[in-house]
């Protein structure tokens, strides 16, 4: 292979076919940012145009309009069976969390509801290894206990692309076919492979999103970057990380680490 | 050249594919404060890390260090030690990097091998005042296992040893030694101080008696992995998929190269097909061809039976089949590996159930010596024989590394890596073996013991059927093949259409007879509780079973089980609602020589359990 880009799709590819030949029934997670766009082109290549099972909204109702049109549309242009039922509200989340954080902590709480009622044994969602640290220590198969915890102390190996396919009862599997690409690899390959994605990361009077989540928890990047090419040419040089815009990671030192380990992506 | 330097003329470099290297050691010998400072030195840390790191450490009471990066986890920082593997990327004038930090406390090897099995190369971490430790010389015999033959190894904490030469040159002495006894050949030994930064990326002041490459230079030195599509063709079956009416099938290539008409082979089995399509989403010209690292999808001119598991090749260089595996494992579970285990083999796409048929050989680490064992701790490394259930195909590890190698899993879990050095029992032999079939003997030695009938009687309530169960539960926990056949149970299904006539009765006897024989042909130790009141009712039996009919007197005389009536049957039977009930109404014959017999009047069902499964053992040795 000639290039980087297809080795990063290869990996993903094999990964996906796995998961949906080894774990029943399965959902994505399509939180509408520019790694779940990829991971769903990355899907119709795996299986040859169709996404074979269900893509999951987790919606809190807090997403920018313009990412409510991009779900519309794109739902529809691209075939998808789309779930995008609401997740609790603030109130179910853990009072002992910061407040940022229990904004993302609905998320985790519509997750497992939905897993509940669609009875899922698999969730593949798009996290890479470079985006936050304890994301770095991710499996790319990585089993879940009935509440949805990770046990970080305590994860299975994984070689030579040999994953844990096998689930006791009650567990059920993230699958992570993003583990192994970068924010910029995200990027060139939307470049390479026209991947459509929501206006907001291109810069309008000096701001864009660099990271998309939702109102009030995620804030603009300065930058002057109106396209994909200076979105690539701004992040070849930049020493800002990808979740500064990110409230939920700053609330304290370990406040990303306790919303993972209690079942957020 | 300075910081702001290196970023812009590394900047051109990230369009390659990052190059994985893993940093391995023993723990404490500074493997993350290495990864740390290399990442501050190519500029590879956002913009405030550092100062938030110091804050944190101050928070903390600590003095700064570099390793708080990467041990992202709130557990590892209290404890100061890295508890699972991570990942990085940085990049150097020259190419790509991304760095796997593994743990060095042997507690966590199974993270360790997690992260060196995704390397193309390591650096092994070594401490200048230490040398080599314990999980140094593990690390290192595992990289070797995994195949992983480039290594730079640095000489760490030269700063606490005075920068001394001489120290220097012995711990190099002892490292090139050691790797030399396993087969690797250090592409570097840098000395160099992770904290201070001396031979990471710049030159150290205090050390001019060392004019080799500085670390980042060996690890620029490193060839990148060697491309693999000259090599014979490997295609694991993933999956089929019916799209319209083509059905198509998906893998990816592990090595070799294929394209449009190449004819291909699927082992085991050896049936042929020539490829009649390449297909691709969005692909207006779906691709001629594909070479190794690609995820493939395509279709056959011949309807073949394929399966996931078939591994496809070319019509020459095909790769073996084999069911008897002589293989290189490395533990990894807590509970040690023992002969006679039973675990799942997994090998490229295919899954299948092995028993481990002997430890060969467990080697030690430390001397590199091999010793007889009959069992694996967790971490170690041994040779073993594994033998799959059925064939599959595989090559020898030291020809085509993807294809002959493998995890053993157990539990929902990987326990263990392995290499094949040679394998055989592929299809040819079981071709020749079809009619022979599988005998007697054959399932007594897999199964440790032979097959045969505990057969229970006595009167209703006398605890035959308790006694069994207990027994069962005993020789179960031990391993034993074992059932419980329990008369009143085949009434209710197979025997469902037999009543209470004397006629119904023999053959209600005679079918449990059967089927008990049948389940001990099949291997199995089977109890079967059944009243049987007849003596010549059980030499009927003893008949049809053979050889490995054993008759077991449950005795407990009838007040014993008229007062436990656990059905209240004796009741209604002295009631006189029931006719004919054994013991009441109709006669019971005690056996005259029973092999065993349990009065459970005077034992308690844990003693005569404990009986019955001690009389199985020694009766049905294998």
């Amino acid at each position: 292979m000639s290039d980087d880009l297809d080795w990063l799709e290869a990996q993903s590819i094999y990964i996906l076919r796995e998961a949906y030949s080894r774990i029943k029934p399965l959902a994505m997670l399509w939180s509408l940012g520019k790694d779940s766009n990829v991971m769903i082109w990355l899907a119709k290549k795996a299986f040859l145009g169709r996404v074979p099972f269900p893509v999951m909204h987790l919606d809190t109702g807090l997403e920018f309009p313009e990412t409510y049109a991009f779900r519309d549309r794109y739902a529809d242009e691209w075939g998808l069976e789309l779930i995008k039922d609401a997740c609790p509200p603030l109130e179910a989340t853990d009072p002992t969390l910061p407040h940022n954080s229990r904004i993302a902590a609905r998320k985790t709480l519509g997750l497992k509801e939905a897993i509940e009622k669609y009875q899922l044994n698999g969730v593949i969602a798009g996290i890479r290894r470079d985006e936050q640290a304890t994301r770095a220590k991710e499996r790319v198969f990585s089993p879940r206990s009935e509440d949805g915890a990770w046990d970080f102390r305590d994860q299975p190996p994984e070689l030579w692309d040999h994953f844990s396919s096998e689930l006791p009862p009650g567990v059920h599997m993230r699958i992570h076919p993003l583990l192994h690409w970068t924010e910029l690899d995200v990027w060139r390959y939307i470049q390479r492979e026209n991947i459509p994605v929501v206006p907001l990361y291109f810069a309008r009077e000096g701001k864009r999103f660099r990271s998309l989540g939702e109102i009030g928890i995620t804030f603009p990047i300065d930058s002057q970057a109106g396209d994909i090419e200076q979105v690539i040419a701004e992040l070849e040089v930049t020493r800002e990380p990808e979740r500064a815009g990110r409230a939920m990671d700053h609330d304290s030192e370990d406040a990303f680490e306790r919303l993972r380990v209690a079942g957020y992506m | 050249m300075n910081l702001t330097d290196r970023i812009k003329a590394a900047a051109a470099t990230q369009r390659s594919r990052a190059f994985p290297i893993v940093i391995v050691g023993h723990v404490d010998h500074g493997k993350s404060t290495l990864v740390g400072r290399l990442l501050h030195e190519t500029g590879a840390l956002p913009n405030g890390k550092v100062e938030q790191l110091r804050a944190v450490s101050e928070k903390r009471g600590l003095e700064f260090e570099w390793s708080f990066l990467l041990d992202a986890l709130q557990v590892e920082r209290d404890q100061g030690i890295t508890v699972d593997t991570t990942q990085i990327w940085f990049h150097t004038a020259q190419r790509r990097y991304v760095i796997i930090d593994a743990p060095g406390h042997k507690e966590f090897l199974k993270n360790m091998v997690t992260g060196a099995a995704q390397a193309d190369a390591a650096i092994l971490v070594v401490d200048a005042a230490q040398g080599l430790a314990e999980q140094t010389r593990r690390h290192a015999y595992l990289l070797h296992l995994l195949g992983l033959r480039q290594v730079a190894v640095a000489v760490n904490k030269i700063d606490l040893i005075g920068y001394d030469a001489a120290r220097f040159k012995a711990v190099a002495e002892d490292v090139r030694g050691y790797l030399a006894g396993i087969g690797i050949q250090a592409a570097a030994i840098v000395p160099v101080s992770a904290k201070q930064g001396d031979n990471i990326a710049e030159r150290g002041q205090l050390l001019p008696w060392y004019q080799g490459l500085t670390l980042l230079e060996a690890l620029d030195a490193f060839p990148a992995r060697a491309a693999l599509g000259d090599q014979p063709l490997r295609l694991p079956i993933q999956d089929l998929y019916r799209i319209d009416d083509k059905r198509v099938i998906v893998g990816r290539i592990e090595s070799g190269s294929l394209k449009l008409g190449d004819r291909l082979r699927f082992t085991p089995g050896g049936r042929e097909a020539r490829v009649a399509s390449l297909e691709a989403w969005k692909g207006a010209q779906p691709p001629l061809e594909a070479n190794a690292g690609e995820s493939i999808a395509f279709t056959m001119d011949e309807d073949v039976f394929v399966e996931r598991g078939s591994l496809a090749s070319g019509t020459d260089q095909p790769p073996q089949e084999g069911s008897r595996i002589l293989a290189r494992l490395f533990w990894l579970d807590k509970e040690p590996l023992k002969a006679g285990q039973r675990l799942t083999l997994k090998l490229g796409t295919a899954e299948v159930d092995a028993l481990v048929e002997t430890i060969e050989e467990v080697i030690d680490v430390e001397t590199l010596r091999p010793a007889a064992a009959d069992h694996v701790e967790r971490n170690g490394v041994a040779r073993v024989v594994l033998r799959a259930r059925k064939p599959l195909a595989l090559d020898i590890y030291e020809t085509l590394p993807r294809t002959g190698r493998g995890v053993l899993t157990r539990n929902f879990h990987i326990v263990a890596g392995f290499v094949v050095e040679s394998a055989e029992g592929g299809a040819l032999a079981d071709i020749t073996k079809v009619d022979t079939s599988v005998t007697f003997a054959d399932r007594a030695r897999l199964n440790g013991h032979r097959g045969g009938v505990l057969w229970l009687t006595g009167l209703s309530a006398a605890g035959k059927s308790t006694v069994a169960m207990a027994a069962m539960q005993q020789l179960f926990a031990r391993g034993r093949q074992v059932y419980v056949l329990d008369g009143d149970n085949v009434r209710h299904g197979l025997n469902s259409d037999l009543g209470f006539t004397p006629e119904a009765r023999a053959e209600n006897m005679r079918r449990l007879a059967e089927v008990a024989k049948l389940m001990a042909d099949a291997g199995l130790i089977v109890l079967v509780a059944a009243i049987s009141p007849m003596r010549a009712e059980r030499a009927r039996v003893r008949g049809i079973v053979g050889e490995g009919f054993k008759e077991i007197y449950v005795s407990a005389d009838l007040d014993t089980c008229r007062q436990r009536d656990p059905k209240g049957l004796y009741k209604r039977a002295f009631a006189g609602e029931i006719a004919n009930f054994t013991g009441v109404s109709a006669a019971y014959e005690a056996p005259e020589q029973p092999e065993l017999e349990l009065n459970t009047g005077k034992l308690s069902v844990a003693q005569a359990a404990e009986r019955l499964a001690a009389f199985a053992e020694s009766a049905f040795l294998a």
